[in-house]
């Protein structure tokens, strides 16, 4: 599947002494039980607190990436069924969970929480077997978060006044979510989360390629009698998501996803008074000076990019490296990659799952094959992939420029860019230019610099000394093309509000 | 001293971060070991077993039972790479082992603390290795590495070393008196430039002892010293490791950070008393799919 020019290897590793794996031990496959996962064959819309099939009859097939089967038919919603849920948000908006005491409403989303965590095994399972990723991050920590973000809005929604002191906060009404498929659970929860906190309706579309824990999570919203209408989830492809957008009763819109989509929104929007929150694309700069903690750095730059299969917007796709130690990294760094356990993503033991789908491997490929003809050099991990499904080696090329494909255009796969700077200044020079500026990593033992370089950075959030670390109370959003507004912490929380004090101080 | 205490001083080791040292160790804690691959994990981790007594009452008769469980742990396993003694019950455990593959490890230098004249260190060493010794495992001058005095440090496991004459030399960090990550980097490097063909964890008396993280660190410096030289060094994990969920732990942190040159019991040992037992009885399980009694099992 994976037709690609051969591994080249660098000419440096051939003299030194080599490291050997995997002929003395061998782990036994663990691949996660599926059992008492209650997978359905079919799933409807979840419209007005109700299961219903999408007015035009019509269902599409929802593949798992790892084997190529179809494991369920989804729901195409047409403009009728967004209608009938925007509808339904807005009846429920007025009467019920509008006027609702602030902490009835938390108690509920408390409730969904604790819902998420008693079910976290088939959610966990469910996103492995829908997306791709391995178990070990659906079960570490897309799901523990997902519960973490309904914890903490949980306690929010009854102090929202003083999160804003002097000011009256109000929900902005009825708000269309757009989610995208990296991580399907995880995301819906950073936009149900807030928006329910602070006294919203929604109607929700997934991604077409992973709608499968949305829905179970509909079925949790369910369990824990969410009143009807409160959450409407939609599935379908971008006809559904168009129709959404552009329904004009829709007081809000947040979209999570590329950015050429999110663009595309925003014209569409453009003079109909609705609000927008856009979290779109990165490229991200991963900076390491010459003074960092070389094998803790290794493992930050791995997590960074193959983390998710380097299907993270926030992924550090460029590596900076003080070209002092370039060579000494990229040794370590190329050892360490074959190092990563690709395979089955119901493993227990896999690092890396598959590519979510066919199309994003081809685009995949097609930047890999950019980069190769560019004159970039690239090394690839030599471990052995499936024979089905959708794959792609972790990946790194090394001698590549900021003029480079590879360097500037977001990838969303398992490819590191690796460049060199050699003063802290062209360090931030090269981090900024780009079209993005989502996050940034740096790595240094040096207190000073890292400040230095923190202030500097056109980043909505700087890792330093670690990455892709997230948490509920910490907000996360982009500068310039990657988007804007925050999700998560007291920042997050002014996406889904209106003010009706022209003293609040923002921020 | 002068030329080694330059070499001292010429010893630069990369910076540690701790939060992440510690989240990759706890990372490779989460490995599925079932099966085929538990039992190698098993028979490998008994192989790999240091079987130590380093008590005030050890006496001749607790010293003779050890040597018999080292050498014939249960019917069909491998016996354990070494027995551990002190110094004065070398020579009984030297005769006891005779013929067979267990090695003879014995503590030196004034152990635990280490703090004793040189010469009385080297003699207790020549000693050791005169009535018959395989091993000798030294401890650092953690007083003197700690005020700076690396030269020291270096010179003293130098001069160990050439008292070892043919016996391999076990560097014990101490790495519960040391402290701070970075320390450990550069004691393990100190003690590589200076001779040690292995580089141990701790003595089992200071808490803590022998922890994922630090274990982790001193592999990552064995491996850059091969790269660097070419020499391989082995790593000692001793001191608070009971069980087999442990050993097979720490199995799986060299397998996937050092690889198979390692998974060998000349480059990676276990210091330990109770675990041999857990291991023979976790082995035992998988054979018959239940647990035995602890009576089944020798308590030697």
């Amino acid at each position: 599947m994976t037709q690609l020019p051969e591994k080249q290897s660098s000419t440096r590793e051939e003299s030194r002494p080599q490291l050997v794996f995997g002929e003395r031990w061998v782990y036994e496959p663990a691949p996660q039980s599926l059992a008492d996962v209650p997978a359905r064959e079919k799933y409807d819309l979840f419209i007005n607190g109700k299961w219903a099939a999408p007015k035009g009859r019509k269902h599409f097939d929802s593949v798992n990436p790892a084997t190529e089967q179809v494991i369920a038919r989804v729901a195409q919603a047409g403009k009728a069924d967004v209608d009938a849920a925007v509808k339904a948000a807005r009846v429920a908006q007025t009467k019920v969970w509008g006027p609702m005491a602030p902490r009835d409403r938390a108690r509920y989303v408390f409730r969904i929480a604790r819902l998420i965590q008693e079910r976290s095994r088939e959610l966990a399972c469910l996103e492995s077997l829908d997306g791709g990723k391995p178990i070990r991050e659906s079960r570490d920590v897309d799901v523990p978060l997902a519960a973490g973000h309904f914890f903490y809005h949980a306690g929010w929604a009854d102090k929202l006044h003083l999160a804003f002191p002097g000011s009256k906060p109000s929900p902005v009404g009825v708000v269309g979510q757009i989610i995208p498929w990296n991580f399907p659970l995880l995301m819906a929860a950073w936009k149900l989360a807030p928006a329910l906190a602070c006294g919203n309706t929604v109607v929700l579309k997934p991604a077409e390629t992973t709608s499968l824990t949305a829905l179970h999570l509909a079925q949790i919203l369910e369990q824990a009698e969410l009143p009807p209408g409160v959450v409407n989830i939609v599935t379908g492809d971008g006809r559904t998501g168009g129709a959404l957008v552009e329904h004009p009763d829709l007081d809000k819109l947040a979209f999570t996803g590329s950015t050429a989509v999110g663009q595309s929104i925003q014209r569409s929007l453009a003079g109909s008074g609705k609000d927008l929150t856009l979290e779109l694309g990165g490229k991200a700069a991963h900076i390491v000076f010459d003074d960092a903690a070389l094998d803790q750095a290794v493992e930050g730059i791995v997590k960074g990019i193959f983390f998710n299969q380097g299907h993270v917007c926030c992924a550090g796709s460029r590596l900076l490296v003080q070209e002092s130690i370039h060579d000494a990294l990229l040794d370590k760094l190329l050892a360490r990659i074959e190092r990563i356990r690709v395979g089955d993503p119901l493993d227990k033991n896999t690092d890396m799952g598959a590519i979510n789908s066919s199309e994003q491997l081809q685009r995949i490929e097609a930047l890999v094959e950019a980069g190769v003809a560019e004159g970039c050099t690239l090394h690839q991990s030599t471990c052995t992939l499936p024979n089905k499904g959708y794959w792609f080696r972790p990946s790194v090329f090394s001698g590549v420029s900021l003029s480079h494909r590879i360097a500037r255009e977001e990838i969303f796969g398992p490819v590191l860019s690796v460049m060199t700077f050699r003063t802290p200044a062209e360090a931030v020079e090269k981090a900024n230019n780009t079209a993005y500026g989502l996050s940034a990593g740096i790595w240094t033992d040096k207190g000073s610099r890292i400040l230095w370089m923190a202030e500097r950075m056109r980043a909505g959030v700087v890792w330093n000394n670690t990455f892709n670390q997230f948490d509920p109370a910490s907000p996360f959003g982009g500068f310039k093309e990657s988007g804007f507004g925050r999700e998560g912490g007291r920042q997050g929380l002014e996406a889904y509000l209106r003010f009706h004090d022209d003293t609040l101080v923002q921020g | 001293m002068t030329a080694s205490s330059h070499l001292a001083d010429d010893i630069a080791v990369a910076p540690v971060d701790a939060v992440a040292l510690e989240a990759r160790a706890a990372e490779l804690s989460t490995r599925s070991i079932k099966k085929d691959a538990k039992r190698r994990g098993l028979e490998l981790a008994i192989s790999m077993t240091d079987l130590t007594t380093l008590e005030g009452m050890d006496s001749p008769g607790k010293v003779a039972a050890l040597c018999g469980k080292a050498m014939r742990p249960a019917p069909g396993l491998p016996s354990v790479a070494a027995v551990c003694v002190y110094p004065d019950l070398v020579a009984q455990a030297t005769k006891l082992l005779a013929g067979s593959s267990v090695a003879v490890a014995s503590v030196a230098t004034g152990f635990p603390s280490g703090r004793t004249d040189l010469a009385l260190k080297l003699s207790e060493t020549r000693r050791c290795v005169e009535d018959g010794a395989d091993e000798i495992d030294m401890v650092i001058d953690r007083g003197a590495f700690l005020s700076g005095d690396f030269a020291k440090v270096f010179d003293e496991i130098a001069a160990v070393k050439e008292a070892c004459d043919y016996a391999h030399l076990k560097v014990i960090l101490e790495t519960g008196e040391l402290a701070t990550y970075d320390n450990v980097r550069l004691a393990s490097e100190i003690a590589m430039r200076a001779g040690g063909d292995f580089i141990k964890t701790s003595t089992g008396k200071v808490s803590p002892a022998s922890t994922m993280p630090v274990v982790l660190l001193m592999l990552e410096a064995v491996r850059d010293f091969y790269f660097d030289t070419g020499k391989l060094i082995g790593v000692k994990a001793a001191g608070g490791i009971k069980n087999s969920k442990q050993a097979l732990r720490y199995l799986a942190m060299v397998n996937e950070t050092v690889g198979d040159h390692w998974l060998t019991p000349s480059r990676f040992r276990f210091g330990a008393s109770s675990l041999l037992n857990d291991l023979l009885m976790q082995l035992a399980r998988l054979d018959s799919g239940t647990y035995q009694r602890p009576d089944d099992f020798s308590k030697d």
